[in-house]
């Protein structure tokens, strides 16, 4: 399984200020700068807060909040291959429980949890608009519908081995 | 000879599905056989359990086979597929299968027929007709004719969307906003994500004519970040009706100014409340503010700001066109017009059902959808997303209406039917129902902050057989004070789901008193 929905690079505090420097000036510019330096890291590196709270004149206090308030901005680098699974109630419907379980008890990690090899981290995602297709789930951007225990576990072969 | 025509989604429904391994069969079998095939990527029609949907133009009009696996495709060449030849998987003209046409396709008459990204196909099947009449009417009279068609809003809420129109253009500022609520977060709903998928000009077209009507010049498109296929059509979208001029400064060569902007939510439920995502979009922490003031007298940066969930917008185009006496004819009571209903979770035919308000739940999960998918009896079905009650087939004459909804203490919210055969544990729908209030809460009320968590522990209290008529009653009290204290519906509906657990399936609770505790 190749690429994945951000660059993968360390985090690099110039490559960092350039995409805030880019964003800075469009009205509630804080949300759209998040989400590009998480395209680019990853994740929000605490080192990002400062430059941030500088350029858009907050505290840095205002801009962790910001950070900590919403469920995709991730404080830490996230594994090779991430795997939201839906926990939502259609989804449940169709058996997502059971999957919660096995993902959690193949990787051997918790929700929002890096399995220890560094390869796969498990995020719950409370719908993805596929409740039609349920149990869904999307890996590395990609989106996956009509899962079950055997679909789950090729996946996951696939993300560990890959 | 011309080039044969096939139709595949593109839709994120059947890309989960496989429809992008089915093309890649169809390419590649079109090379063997030395063929000359156009395949144009569509939306969907909204019958997913048949996904992936192939549909070939033939001289009888077009001819659909699914659910289609790539490794099938070899097959279906053989048996004369662009002739639209017999096949196992052959489903004949889409538009006579049954759950297609006992639709009454108003707002997706378009969606899954043609090229989603193709201004010539919107243009030619009815496309910018609403704005057009909009122009020509001015805004006044705009208005009143969204007032007229009895439009509510589809968001949730219900509230007329002409009447909301109405405050906003009355209110007197040198810069309004649109904004769309395309956040899309309960749970079995679909609805907003296919229209931005399969026919995202009539969102434009519904946003511009919002905007001419209040004297709007700018308008936001909040998409959660859940919908990435949604997000990147939109944009092209809008891009080519800038080219259009149908987004610009001079919308059809009128003098209205008008242009879109995509953001993007970052997946947090409750910035689907509309206060909550104005926050969002000012980028601050998306905490639910205290109304009044009304976001149409001060919304967006401070400035009056109407926003409208996406299908209340895109269901403007059609009044516009057709008149609000034509919409006002479909529905029933307070009800008018169509509702995509989304059908999912355990039901047999799974998918967007569009049509006029009035049917029975009964009907539409029995009949429609043809029941469970697992081929086990429905037990029971939540309405209207994780804050919507869950119906006992008891409550399966229920007709799909907002006041009936209500009068049984639940909604119809954004219109999702999520249905559970009978190995569901209500007590473990209750309790996540609460779970969910408490990872998704903003935070700023009692009640739902600290009474989601308490929520939680006190239906493990029940499960576990500690006192259980002492908790149960706790229970009951609990989801009182929520349901009266939160500032919002996060907190407010969240008892819906709860009660309407304890009520209809006390047996699960491991109490036998657990349905008299919730009656009382
Ligand atoms: C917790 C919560 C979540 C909501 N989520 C959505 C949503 O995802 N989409 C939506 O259109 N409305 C949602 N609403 C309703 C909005 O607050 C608001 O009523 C709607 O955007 C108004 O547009 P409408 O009148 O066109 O429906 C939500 C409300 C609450 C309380
Ligand atoms: S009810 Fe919950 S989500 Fe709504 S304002 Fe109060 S704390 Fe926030
Ligand atoms: S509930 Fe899982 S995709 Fe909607």
């Amino acid at each position: 399984m190749a690429g994945n929905d951000w660059a993968g690079s360390d985090w690099n505090a110039e490559r960092a200020a350039a995409r805030i420097e880019a964003l800075r000036d469009q009205p509630g510019a804080l949300l759209p700068i998040l989400h590009a330096l998480q395209e680019e890291f990853g994740y929000i590196d605490r080192a990002a807060v400062p430059l941030i709270a500088a350029a858009l004149n907050l505290s840095r206090a205002e801009v962790h909040g910001v950070i900590s308030f919403y469920h995709d901005f991730r404080e830490h680098p996230p594994g090779t291959h991430v795997l939201k699974l839906c926990r939502a109630e259609a989804c449940q419907s169709m058996g997502a429980d059971a999957l919660g379980a096995k993902a959690r008890e193949r990787l051997r990690v918790g929700w929002g949890e890096t399995s220890a090899d560094g390869r796969v981290t498990l995020e719950p995602v409370f719908c993805l608009g596929l409740c039609a297709c349920a149990p869904a789930a999307m890996i590395d951007g990609k989106v996956v519908g009509g899962l079950n225990e055997k679909s789950l576990g090729v996946l996951l072969d696939k993300a560990v081995r890959s | 000879m011309t080039k044969a025509r096939l139709f595949l989604p593109r839709d994120a429904g059947a890309l989960a599905l496989g429809a992008d391994e089915v093309e890649g069969a169809l390419v590649a079998a079109q090379r063997r056989r030395g063929l000359e095939i156009e395949i144009i990527r569509t939306g969907s029609r909204g019958l997913y359990w048949l996904e992936p949907m192939i549909e070939v133009a033939t001289p009888q009009g077009r001819i659909a086979y699914g659910p289609v696996h790539a490794g099938e495709v070899e097959s279906l060449f053989d048996a004369g597929l662009l002739d639209g030849g017999a096949h196992p998987l052959r489903l004949g003209r889409p538009e006579e299968i049954p759950f297609l046409k006992r639709q009454t396709r108003l707002v997706f008459a378009r969606c899954g027929i043609v090229d989603p990204l193709s201004s010539a196909d919107f243009r030619a099947q009815g496309g910018w007709r609403g704005l057009e009449r909009a122009i020509a009417i001015g805004p006044a009279a705009t208005i009143e004719e969204v007032v007229a068609s009895g439009l509510r809003g589809r968001g949730g809420a219900g509230f007329p969307t002409g009447i909301k129109w109405r405050t906003a253009a009355q209110a007197k500022a040198p810069q309004k906003y649109v904004v769309c609520n395309a956040d899309e977060g309960d749970s079995g709903t679909f609805a907003d994500r296919m229209i931005m998928e399969g026919d995202p000009f009539v969102l434009i077209e519904g946003m511009t004519i919002a905007g001419i009507a209040v004297g709007a010049t700018k308008g936001y498109v909040y998409i959660r970040s859940e919908y990435p296929h949604a997000i990147q059509t939109l944009r092209r979208a809008i891009e080519m009706a800038r080219d259009e001029r149908a987004l610009g400064a001079s919308i059809l060569g009128s003098p209205y100014a008008f242009d879109l902007e995509i953001r993007i939510g970052a997946g947090a439920y409750v910035c689907g409340e509309e206060t909550s995502l104005l926050d969002s979009l000012e980028g601050k922490r998306g905490q639910v503010r205290a109304k009044p003031p009304l976001p149409a007298h001060k919304g967006l940066f401070g400035v009056p700001t109407v926003i409208n969930n996406v299908i209340s917008l895109a269901s403007v185009p059609w009044i516009l066109s057709e008149g609000a006496p034509a919409y006002v004819d479909f529905g029933i009571g307070r009800s008018r017009g169509t509702m995509p209903i989304q059908l999912a979770g355990n039901l047999k035919h799974r998918g967007l059902f569009e049509a006029a308000f009035g049917l029975t739940l009964g009907e539409l999960v029995d009949d429609i959808a043809g029941g469970t998918a697992t081929g086990r009896p429905i037990r029971a079905v939540q309405v209207g997303g994780p804050l919507g009650a869950y119906f006992p087939r008891a409550l399966f004459d229920t007709p799909f209406d907002y006041e009936a909804f209500t009068a049984k203490n639940g909604l119809i919210g954004h219109g999702g039917i999520v249905a559970f055969d009978d190995t569901v544990d209500m007590a473990q729908q209750a309790r996540f129902a609460m779970e969910f209030c408490a990872i998704e809460s903003c935070g700023k009320c009692t009640p739902c902050r600290v009474g989601s968590v308490r929520g939680v522990e006190v239906i493990d209290r029940i499960l576990r057989g500690e006192k259980p008529d002492e908790n149960l009653a706790l229970l009951a009290e609990l989801c009182d004070t929520m349901k009266f204290g939160s500032l919002c519906a996060l907190g407010g509906f969240v008892p819906f789901p709860v009660m309407s657990a304890l009520t209809y399936f006390p047996e699960d609770f491991g109490s036998p008193k657990a349905g008299k505790a919730a009656a009382a």
